[in-house]
């Protein structure tokens, strides 16, 4: 408002210097009329397109309902955001997976027991993931090893994966976040992120890690296929490998694949927040505090402090008496 | 002051130190012979990129072998740098004036080495960048490429501010020299007219670097230590690692620089420049290291074998009496005890004796290297089962072994090319030290 009173002002003034009377400047006063029309009707449209703005402006607000919402962002900071500006945000495809790999399955906490007592060495658990993670022979996720702790004390087998450490060693040395631990306890790798410097095979004490160090096993037939990171496949040249719980059968509501492929009931795979465990081959549920308080349950070299998340029973009272494994690796790879 | 001192003149020192700049046909051979060695070497590395690091000995438990091993050795031997300008400069020794540059370009040198070798050992490296990108600052690698970077900025800087008044007199003083060679001398001199004020900012930039040239070493080689120390595994668990390998670096480093005094002196007849008093000190600087070496190594072996461990009497029964006994001795004893006591003796520090001993000294802590990454990973805590032959047992391959040798023809290039058209031995601060007649810059 205050600039048309000033341009008034301004005009006042002009008509003010010059008499009426004199017909030279009757001439020049009405161009100055003239002048201030055109003035005027300038003034006139920019008022106007000033209330057709604000007029938008006031609709546009109009549209909201001016109720707020406070909402968390993936960030961690809240902000408030209007009710009506909430969109639902799906993620779909390579994205959903992605996140979801990192993220795991919310409020669980997996748990393996692997009864040693039972395990003849089979090694149906072995083929059947280096089947699922397209792994050669020589590639172990699960390696049955044959041990023997001192000289007079009785050798056994015991089944040996990534121990999926709650203080991963392995994760904490990772340059570039291509390892890493879910909340639902698995640890992750992500090819597609590592570097190949393998200091997490230097830093884990239980040798859990592979690494592809040729091509990997059938990679021209895996060419192009999605990358799926809780199966860690297709398996790629250059990069890290290891044991994932079969995160991708846990989504699916399913035991792993080693667990289900066992023929004598060595595996018990669980939730440790549920308390409560299944036997892969007797499908009996069990709790898993119990199990672990009666067959005296222990872990792997507790002392390095990594506390493992997979448990062992004692290999007392062996079913099958125990014999000196054939190798069905090649001689050099 | 002997009789050369007072027959000196500026411009005596001057085509003394300088003459060697020039492109002669032995320059040339040995350039060629280098090119074509290294473009040999690169071919096999081609070979890693196509196919994977499996064309290497390497597998996945003995997962760091000779490339890691190496850039340990690189890492350590750019640390004489330090000994060198750093420490027994600020100590105020006056002595080492001559050699301060030979040390600068061997730090600078391995240490511009040192980041390419650690390279040569990814298995993706194409992903380099994502180290910068998705750095994770509780990784040690990300501690380590943050020193090596430090320090190799540094040590370039220490190698070039005392250069800056050399260049300053070359291209006005020296002929004979190509023009576009004289160009790159002038811009690098920046116009330093040897003025009081000039002097004063490139002499307290030098003793600031100095100054920080001691953390930013020290850092570098106990970063690439704690590689190993941060792991559990018997032979690396060790809390004495940083020291460890910070001593036996200076062994090394010290082997190397004396090493290169040495061809230096014969090949650009710098007999009046690096006497035998150099050698004799140098020799002395090496024993003394080489002592504070050997107590580290008692600490490292005596202690866990006292205790015998089971993981760690497997290890040392490995290095003492198994596989690896040989190299072991001979390390210790040829690499280490033998040079210490033959050093206390005067004839040995003589310059043709110590090259000899520094030779033995630098291949021993070579394979120093190899004996502390490779024979700990043979013997998990878990026994290596259903795995092919080569899986057990480390043998680098041929293809490996010329990717290792690679580094060292890159060193010796490097050297090659700072040695060739710089003085090897500071020029300015040489007739400063000497008291001779100065140049007149108009």
């Amino acid at each position: 408002m205050h600039i048309i009173s000033d341009k008034n002002q301004i005009m006042e003034e002009n008509n003010n210097t010059h008499s009426p009377n004199d017909p030279e400047k009757s001439k020049a006063s009405t161009r100055r009329n003239f002048l201030k029309n055109l003035g005027l009707a300038g003034v006139g449209v920019a008022t106007g397109a000033a209330a057709l703005y604000s007029g938008h402006i006031f609709e546009a607000k109009k549209e909201a309902t001016g109720e707020s919402k406070v909402l968390l962002t993936q960030d961690g900071k809240l902000v408030s955001v209007d009710s009506l500006e909430i969109k639902s945000h799906e993620k779909t495809g390579e994205d959903l997976r992605e996140s979801q790999s990192r993220e795991g399955i919310p409020g669980r906490r997996w748990v393996m027991v692997t009864d040693l007592s039972k395990c003849r060495n089979a090694r149906k658990c072995i083929n059947a993931c280096q089947d699922a993670h397209q792994l050669r022979p020589e590639q172990y996720h699960m390696n049955t090893l044959q041990m023997q702790d001192t000289p007079n004390t009785a050798p056994y087998n015991m089944p040996k994966n990534c121990q999926h450490c709650d203080n991963p060693p392995c994760v904490a040395v990772c340059p570039v976040d291509a390892t890493y631990k879910r909340p639902d306890g698995i640890v992750l790798i992500e090819n597609d992120r590592c570097i190949g410097c393998r200091f997490c095979m230097a830093a884990c004490p239980y040798s859990a890690r592979i690494f592809n160090w040729l091509e990997p096993k059938d990679a021209a037939a895996h060419q192009g296929q999605d990358y799926n990171a809780e199966l860690n496949v297709p398996q790629k040249l250059g990069t890290i490998s290891k044991c994932l719980f079969s995160a991708d059968r846990l989504r699916e509501g399913k035991l792993p694949y080693c667990v289900e492929a066992c023929p004598n009931g060595v595996y018990y795979f669980g939730d440790e927040n549920e308390d409560a465990v299944t036997n892969g081959t007797t499908k009996e549920t069990v709790r898993l505090s119990k199990l672990l308080r009666d067959n005296g349950g222990y872990q792997l070299m507790p002392e390095l402090g990594t506390k493992p998340r997979v448990y062992y029973l004692p290999p007392k009272n062996r079913l099958f008496p125990f014999e000196e494994a054939k190798d069905a690796t090649p001689e050099k790879v | 002051m002997t009789m050369d001192d007072n027959n000196l003149t500026f411009d005596k020192i001057t085509s003394d130190l300088t003459h060697h700049i020039r492109i002669n046909k032995g320059f040339l051979i040995w350039m060629g012979v280098l090119t074509a060695a290294l473009a040999t070497c690169l071919y096999a590395y081609s070979l890693q990129l196509r196919t994977g690091l499996g064309v290497a000995g390497i597998r996945d438990y003995v997962t760091w072998g000779l490339y890691l091993s190496n850039f340990v050795f690189f890492v350590a031997a750019s640390l004489i740098g330090m000994l060198v300008s750093a420490v027994l400069g600020l100590a105020g020794m006056k002595w080492i004036t001559p050699i301060t540059r030979i040390a600068e370009t061997i730090a600078v040198a391995f240490a511009a080495v040192a980041g390419l070798v650690i390279v040569s050992d990814m298995g993706r490296p194409e992903r380099l960048a994502y180290v910068f990108i998705y750095g994770r600052p509780q990784s040690p690698i990300l501690w380590d490429v943050t020193v090596i970077i430090t320090y190799f900025v540094l040590s370039l800087l220490l190698l070039y501010l005392p250069l800056i008044a050399d260049m300053a007199i070359i291209h006005r003083k020296v002929d004979k020299l190509p023009s576009w060679l004289k160009v790159i001398y002038k811009s690098l001199s920046l116009n330093f007219t040897d003025n009081p004020a000039q002097n004063k900012v490139i002499s307290r930039s030098i003793r600031i670097l100095l100054i920080l040239l001691v953390p930013a070493a020290l850092s570098i080689h106990t970063v690439t230590s704690w590689l190993f120390a941060v792991t559990s595994r018997a032979g690396w668990d060790s809390t004495i690692f940083g020291p460890y390998f910070v001593s036996g670096a200076f062994v090394a480093g010290s082997a190397a620089v004396i090493i290169a005094m040495f061809f230096f002196r014969k090949n650009y007849r710098l007999e009046n420049y690096l006497t035998e008093s150099h050698f004799d000190k140098m020799g002395k600087v090496l024993a003394t290291v080489s002592m504070v070496y050997l107590y580290f190594n008692i600490n490292e072996y005596l202690v866990p074998g006292y205790k015998l461990q089971r993981a760690d009497a497997i290890h040392l029964a490995e290095l003492f009496t198994g596989k690896d006994a040989l190299r072991f001795w001979l390390v210790q004893i040829g690499g280490l005890i033998l040079p210490i006591l033959l050093l206390l003796f005067g004839y040995f520090r003589k310059p043709l004796p110590i090259l000899v001993i520094s030779i033995a000294v630098l291949v021993a802590a070579w394979f120093k290297r190899y004996l502390i990454v490779i024979p700990t990973q043979e013997h998990p805590f878990l026994p290596i089962q259903h795995v092919p032959h080569n899986f057990m047992v480390y043998s680098p391959t041929l293809i490996e072994s010329m990717i290792t040798i690679a580094p060292f023809i890159m060193v010796l290039m490097i050297i090659t090319l700072i040695s060739k058209f710089f003085p090897v031995i500071p020029l300015h601060e040489t007739a400063v030290e000497k008291g001779v007649e100065h140049i007149k810059f108009e």
